[in-house]
C-alpha cells in the first residue's frame, strides 16, 4: 500500500521508509519560522531549557519575520521588536528581517514564499497557525506553540503524530468570478471547522494545478480553519519555477503514491460552484453570496496572508477601477514586495495603488494589520458593532478587534464588489 | 500533573477560539516578567461575549475585574475548544489564572498540543456533553489517573476518556523532560 506526500515527507525526515497515520514520530526540521508575537517568549523558553549560552541548532534554518504588531505605538509591542533584534544580533542570525530597514518583509507566510524558504519536500514549522500556507509548495508545514518552537530551536527535532489525509479534488475550469477563497470556504463549509482536525487536507485535480502559486497558497492557508494539521499540494513545474527564481537551495520533491490510502475523498466541479462567504462568527458558516446579498456593511478590508497577495489586489482592482467605495475600505498589502508590485503594476495605464486611492480606499503598510485585531491603534481594526466584509481568514467574535463586530469572509472579488455598493454584492453583478 | 484536581467549574460553549481565550491585543505582555505575566491571568477568557461568560446564566467573567486570579479551577467546554491561532498564550493564560484542567468534548489540535507540551493545563476529553450537565460554580473533583470526574454539587459522576499518548508527556511535566527521557537533550 502506498503513502501520501505528507507521510513520505515526514518519513524521510524521521529516517524511515514508511510511517502510518496515528504513529508518534520525531522528525528533523528543515525550517523554523517565528515572528514578533511568539519569538520573544520562545527565546525565553529556549534559554530556560538550554541555558543562557545555548546556541541555535542551525542558524541557516531559523527565519525570523516580524509582521504582527509593527505599525503601532504600543510600547510592549515595540519592545518585542527590540527583543527579536537583540536575539538576532546575539546569535548572528542571517535570516532576520528587521523592521524599519529595507529587509523588512511583512506577513511571514507570504514572505517565506517570496524569499525562497518554501522548498518542496521539506518539513517547516512556525509559531503561527497559518504556517500551513507553505504547503502550497509541496512541503509539510504546520503551526506550533512557543514551547515546541524552543525545543526545535535547541535540537532541530520535534514529535509529530502522523496525520491521516483527506483528499479534495477540484476538476473543471474556474469561472472568472470565482477565486481560490471560494473553493476553500466551500470545503470548510462542507466538512465543518473541525472536520479536518488532526488530518492533512491534500488538494488535487486539474483546477488546482491551473491556479497560480499565490492562489494555491489561499487554499492551503485555510486548512487550519477546518482544524487541519497541514494543507498540501503536490509540486509541479509552476512550483519549481517559482522556487528556483528565489533560492539556489537544493530540494528533493516527493509525491503521493498512486495507491496511497486516504481518509476520504471529495470531488468538486469548479465550473458549477458559486461565490461564497463565511457568515459571522465561524469560518464554516458558509452561505452563497446570493443568499446574503444586500446585507448592509460598515467596512471592507482587503489584506492578510490569505487575501493580501498581489493577485488578490489585482482582482479587487479590476472591480474598483473607475468606481468609488461606499464604505470605509482598507487595503493592506501582505508584504513589502506586494506593496512594491502595487506601485509598479498598472491597470489601464494606472498603477494599482492609484486605482485604490482613486476609488477612495485607505492604504496601509505591509503587515498582519487588523486581520487579528491587534493593539488598539491598529490600522483598520474593527470597532463597536460594525459589520465588516473581509478577505482575511477568521471571523470568530473579536478576531478583528471588537467582540461586538460581525465579520463576513469572502474573496477579494466579492469584497470589492460589496465595497462599491455598501452592501454584500455578488461579483457577477459588476464583472464585465 | 496532580493526582486530584478540585475546585469550581467554569462552563463555556462550543468553538471557543484562542481570541476568546486571550484576545490578541494582550499578547504583547512578557510571559516571564511577573508583573506582566499576571496580566494573562487577568485577561484569561476575557474575549467571551458577555452572554457566554459562565454558562448557563452567562455574565460571570472568568477572572473578576479587580483580580489576576480566577476562582474557577476546571473549565468545562463543548467541541473544538481552542481553535484558531497557535498562540501558546491561550493555555498559558488559563494556567496563570489558576485553572488546572479543561474538560472539552473535543479540541483544536494546536491548543491541545500546547497545553500538553508546555505542561500548562491538563486537557481531558469528555465522553458526553458536560456543558448541559454542569453549571458554572459547581464544585468538581477530578482524579487524573482514572479520569473519574465527580460533580459534588449534583452528586453525579462521569468517566472521561483516557489521556492516551500524551499521558507520558504530562507525567514528565513538559516536552523538554519528555525529550530528555527520549535521549534527545542533555
Amino acid at each position: 500500500m502506498g503513502q501520501t506526500i505528507t507521510q513520505k515527507i515526514l518519513a524521510r525526515n524521521a529516517g524511515r521508509e514508511r510511517i502510518s497515520p496515528g504513529e508518534n514520530i520525531w522528525v528533523d526540521v528543515d525550517i523554523l519560522m517565528t515572528h514578533d508575537v511568539c519569538g520573544p517568549p520562545t527565546f525565553d523558553i529556549f534559554e530556560r531549557e538550554f541555558g543562557e549560552n545555548a546556541r541555535v541548532w542551525d542558524k541557516d534554518k531559523l527565519v525570523i519575520m516580524p509582521d504582527h504588531y509593527i505599525f503601532t505605538e504600543d510600547p510592549h509591542a515595540m519592545r518585542n521588536i527590540e527583543l527579536l533584534r537583540a536575539f538576532a544580533a546575539e546569535h548572528d542570525l542571517p535570516h532576520y528581517f528587521d523592521v524599519g530597514t529595507s529587509r523588512y518583509k511583512g506577513v511571514c507566510h507570504v514572505a517565506l514564499a517570496e524569499e525562497g524558504f518554501n522548498r518542496p519536500g521539506n518539513v517547516l514549522f512556525g509559531t503561527d497557525s497559518h504556517t500551513c500556507t507553505s504547503g502550497a509548495f509541496g512541503l509539510f508545514s504546520t503551526g506550533v506553540g512557543n514551547t515546541d518552537a524552543a525545543l526545535i530551536m535547541g535540537t532541530g527535532k520535534i514529535w509529530v503524530k502522523v496525520p491521516e489525509t483527506m483528499r479534495f479534488v477540484f476538476e473543471g475550469e474556474l469561472p472568472p468570478y470565482l477565486m481560490a477563497k471560494d473553493l476553500i470556504l466551500s470545503v470548510i463549509g462542507d466538512i465543518g471547522f473541525e472536520g479536518g482536525t488532526y488530518r492533512t487536507l491534500e488538494f488535487d485535480g486539474q483546477a488546482v494545478f491551473d491556479l497560480s502559486m499565490e492562489e494555491r497558497m489561499t487554499l492551503t492557508n485555510m486548512a487550519i480553519e477546518a482544524g487541519g494539521k497541514n494543507g498540501i499540494i503536490a509540486p509541479d513545474e509552476k512550483t519549481f519555477e517559482y522556487v528556483r527564481a528565489r533560492t539556489d537551495h537544493a530540494f528533493d520533491p516527493l509525491y503521493s503514491d498512486t495507491d496511497a490510502v486516504y481518509h476520504s475523498e471529495r470531488v468538486y466541479d469548479v465550473s458549477t460552484m458559486e461565490p461564497v462567504v463565511a457568515k459571522p462568527h465561524r469560518p464554516d458558516n458558509r452561505a452563497t453570496v446570493s443568499e446574503v446579498a444586500g446585507v448592509k456593511l460598515d467596512k471592507a478590508y482587503i489584506g492578510s496572508c490569505t487575501g493580501g497577495k498581489y493577485e488578490d489586489f489585482l482582482a479587487a482592482a479590476r472591480i474598483l477601477e473607475g468606481e468609488e467605495v461606499r464604505v470605509d475600505t482598507y487595503v493592506v498589502p501582505a508584504s513589502t514586495e506586494v506593496s512594491r508590485q502595487l506601485r509598479e503594476s498598472t491597470l489601464n495605464g494606472k498603477t494599482l495603488w492609484q486605482v485604490f486611492i482613486d476609488a477612495g480606499c485607505k492604504m496601509g503598510h505591509a503587515s498582519c494589520g487588523a486581520c487579528l485585531g491587534g493593539p488598539i491603534d491598529t490600522f483598520g481594526r474593527s470597532v463597536g458593532e460594525e459589520i465588516v466584509i473581509s478577505t482575511t481568514n477568521r471571523n470568530f467574535p473579536g478576531r478583528m478587534g471588537s467582540k461586538l463586530a460581525s465579520v463576513y469572509l469572502a474573496s477579494p472579488l466579492t469584497v470589492a464588489a460589496s465595497a462599491i455598493h455598501g452592501v454584500i454584492t455578488d461579483p457577477r453583478e459588476v464583472l464585465v | 500533573m496532580k493526582e486530584i484536581i478540585e475546585g469550581k467549574a467554569y462552563v463555556v460553549g462550543d468553538s471557543i477560539d484562542t481570541d476568546q481565550i486571550i484576545p490578541a491585543a494582550h499578547l504583547v505582555y512578557s510571559m516571564t516578567v511577573p508583573e506582566e505575566r499576571q496580566m494573562y491571568g487577568r485577561y484569561a477568557l476575557s474575549g467571551l461575549p458577555e452572554s457566554d461568560q459562565g454558562l448557563p446564566e452567562g455574565g460571570t467573567p472568568f477572572t473578576s475585574e479587580d483580580s489576576f486570579v480566577s476562582e474557577f479551577k476546571v473549565v468545562i467546554a463543548g467541541g473544538n475548544f481552542g481553535c484558531g491561532s497557535s498562540r501558546e498564550h491561550a493555555p498559558f493564560s488559563m494556567m496563570v489564572a489558576g485553572a488546572e484542567a479543561v474538560i472539552a468534548e473535543s479540541y483544536a489540535r494546536i491548543f491541545y498540543r500546547n497545553a500538553v507540551d508546555g505542561g500548562f493545563i491538563v486537557p481531558f476529553e469528555s465522553r458526553i456533553r458536560l456543558v448541559d450537565e454542569i453549571r458554572t460554580g459547581d464544585e468538581l473533583r477530578l482524579e487524573t489517573g482514572t479520569g473519574v470526574l465527580t460533580n459534588k454539587t449534583s452528586g453525579k459522576e462521569y468517566l472521561l476518556n483516557p489521556l492516551g499518548d500524551v499521558a507520558d508527556i504530562l507525567a514528565a511535566g513538559n516536552v523538554f523532560e519528555y525529550a530528555r527521557r527520549a535521549g534527545l537533550m542533555d
